[in-house]
């Protein structure tokens, strides 16, 4: 029972960490002098008031969950993957070359096809700062931050000259964006909504990184790299290619997410110079929503659909109340923070059990002197 | 070709290079301290951007660029503060705790901007205030000592972190704290001030790196006008080996690159693609960052929190 207590106590911090949040966010709204109840009323239309609104919700969340299966593997692994922006880009753009240069092909052909040259796409953006860590030691953080500017860049580049639409070409504005994809080529809607394929593909994938983490034997490997490389390298593991491979798989992610992304919503790749323009952020958001599901597969999936809420509410509150949605962007923020924080009290408790158990064992010892003492038992306890 | 050489135009460069190395000296200098003491602070973008916007916010009202500089300087101060509770007292993983506050800043800057501004605007910043003698030196006096005053204090923030971290006693807690925190904490050293001391001054330099751009660089505030900076600010103190001439020398070489990329920009007959042009300094982050890292040894309580086990 007590057990149970604690876990459910664990599984809660992220709660409290993002009321902490949306409570900071009150105070902020108060000192803009705006009524945080209609502010926050605005947002929960915005995000669950009518069945458009729920498929909005579920239309971002996609992203932020496949974003965020990655993140589970590469956090699991102890590599802190940044570079989603940038592998969602160059999944996005090599899925769109695959519609675009194969136009005849049938539509269920094209999508597989395309939803695979985005997962390699991120995964060659991911497994780049991998191999750097790997073999050259250089800090992933920096790296995959690196690598985000420099897709960009090269998005900005190829949106503007080798893959711009043709018919921009004869026009004087010259928007940057492809040609449309064909219809044939679209992921299918769910229900008459823009809810599109790309949500179910993410939950059954969700169920699949929780079967690889959990149930093989290359999950227990990544997972044992993150806690203990020095022990994994002595029990055989090859620690370098696990962490070329988690960057590889989280990229991966990211990149599927940036495919589903034209495939589902856009149907064609437009830049408005920044990264955020196409990925809305969620290279970014990923990270929150795993983080919120504590980085496990399964609590990723509700974590991605609040965080999905938050932001598709948050364009009703900028409607409603006018505040700007960067709220949002800065109460995210505040989750992360608090969120990382908030392992304190975890790890406290666990000390705390831990302490606890030993003491317990260690009265177990005055029944059989003879016992070896391992850890001088009275210092352990008082520890608490 | 004949163009870029000319000796005018090599000046040019070589005076907005210095001018550029602004606003990387201020942020890889306070994170330079951070680190030395076992902290990443992975905010510096977020904490630039706010002091950008606050700073040109100020100036914009009140036409005082000193009381702008001061605003910067206090919002750093608080996001550093903020920072250094997080890290130090409730021991949270550093990486992700500094990208959240660069997502706070991120956000919090775009949203003052739209409400309290709206549009682009533009302000008077620091002009240049030229070096009397020094000055009227051929070539040198016009790439060096023809700038404003932020570029003057940048560049003697070098000699002053390299004499506070090797020469003082406080310099000498830093490292011993970023290098064994309990050898230090065994004979005395507070781990915990050192920390915040240098969480706090990080994000007082980062708060003037931000204004450096907004009111003397380039005297506008738009949003996430630092575009990656801070990050590469991260970058160029492993580059730099912690120390402040190496990323004194790791600034100026990402300056002048983009010094050279902006030139390259306005001359046709070079067809290069600016998006192109604009990629090289992050390749270049990462080339130099292969090369350095396998070189020198970061401080070896880098990113761990210290817990006195009470």
């Amino acid at each position: 029972m007590r057990s149970r207590m604690n876990a459910l106590f664990d599984a809660m911090l992220p709660v409290f960490a993002t009321l902490a949040a949306l409570g900071v966010g009150m105070i902020m709204l108060l000192i803009l002098r705006v009524s945080p109840l209609e502010a926050y009323g605005a947002l929960w239309e915005g995000a669950f008031g009518s069945t458009n609104a729920i498929a909005e919700t579920l239309v971002k969340a996609t992203p932020l969950l496949l974003v965020g299966l990655g993140i589970c593997i590469a956090f699991r692994a102890n590599v802190i993957n940044i570079g989603g922006e940038g592998q969602m880009i160059i999944g996005g753009i090599l899925a769109t070359q695959v519609g675009l240069t194969f136009t005849d092909a049938p539509g269920w052909l094209i999508i597989i096809l395309a939803m695979f040259a985005g997962f390699l796409g991120g995964a060659i953006w991911g497994g780049i700062p991998g191999a750097l860590k790997a073999y050259f030691n250089v800090n992933e953080i920096l790296s995959t931050v690196m690598m985000n500017a420099i897709a960009v860049q090269l998005m900005n580049f190829l949106l503007r000259g080798p893959m711009i639409d043709p018919a921009q070409l004869e026009k004087a504005s010259k928007i940057p964006q492809t040609a449309r994809l064909a219809e044939a080529f679209r992921l299918p809607r769910l229900v008459p909504t823009r809810l599109h394929l790309g949500f179910l593909i993410a939950l059954v994938l969700a169920i699949l990184v929780y079967i690889l983490l959990w149930r093989t034997t290359l999950g227990y490997r990544i997972r044992a790299v993150g806690q203990n490389p020095d022990a994994s390298r002595y029990g055989g593991i090859r620690v370098r290619r696990r962490i070329v491979l988690a960057l590889f798989l989280s990229g991966a992610f990211a990149g599927l997410a940036g495919a589903i992304q034209v495939y589902g919503v856009n149907y064609r790749m437009i830049t408005d110079g920044s990264a955020s323009g196409f990925t809305g952020a969620a290279g970014f958001n990923g990270i929150v929503a795993a983080l919120f599901g504590q980085l496990h597969p399964i609590g990723t999936i509700p974590a991605s659909i609040f965080f999905g809420a938050l932001l598709v509410g948050a364009n009703k509150m900028q409607r409603v109340v006018q505040i700007p949605s960067a709220l949002i962007t800065a109460l995210n923020g505040l989750v992360v923070v608090f969120v990382v924080s908030s392992e304190i009290w975890r790890k406290k408790r666990q000390r705390q059990r831990l302490a606890l158990a030993r003491q317990a064992e260690s009265e177990d010892d005055d029944v059989s002197p003879s016992a070896p003492e391992l850890y001088p038992p009275a210092e352990e306890a008082s520890e608490s | 070709m004949s163009e870029i050489f000319s000796a005018s135009v090599i000046i040019s460069i070589l005076t907005s290079g210095i001018r550029l190395a602004t606003p990387y000296l201020y942020a890889a200098i306070g994170e330079t301290f951070s680190q030395r003491s076992g902290v990443l602070n992975l905010g510096v973008e977020g904490q630039m951007l706010l002091g950008a916007f606050v700073s040109f916010y100020v100036v914009f009202k009140t036409e005082n660029l000193w009381l702008g500089l001061l605003s910067a300087i206090i919002v750093g101060a608080l996001m550093g503060l903020a920072m250094a509770f997080v890290t130090v007292n409730l021991q949270a993983e550093q990486g992700i705790s500094g990208i959240g506050f660069y997502l706070f800043g991120l956000g919090m800057s775009d949203l003052l901007f739209k409400m309290l501004l709206g549009t682009v605007e533009t302000v008077k910043g620091f002009s240049v205030v030229p070096i009397p003698i020094l000055s009227k030196i051929p070539v040198i006096g016009e790439i060096f000592f023809n700038q404003n005053v932020l570029v003057y204090v940048a560049f003697l923030l070098v000699p002053i972190a390299w004499f506070v971290l090797n020469k003082t006693t406080l310099g000498l807690n830093i490292r011993s704290v970023g290098e064994n925190p309990e050898a230090a904490d065994s004979v005395g050293v507070s781990v915990v001030k050192i920390r915040y001391f240098t969480i706090i001054l990080g994000g007082i330099l980062s708060g003037v790196a931000g204004a450096s751009m907004s009111i003397a660089l380039l005297n506008v505030f738009q949003q996430n006008m630092t575009s990656g900076l801070g990050f590469i600010a991260v970058a160029l103190v492993y580059f730099g080996a912690w120390r402040a001439w190496g990323v004194l020398a790791g600034a100026l070489l990402f300056s002048m690159v983009q010094a050279i990329q902006l030139r390259i920009q306005i001359i046709d007959s070079i067809s290069l693609s600016p998006d192109i042009a604009v990629m090289m300094p992050y390749i270049l982050t990462i080339i130099v960052l292969v090369a350095s890292v396998s070189r020198v040894r970061a401080p070896s309580a880098l990113t761990k929190p210290f817990d006195r086990g009470e």
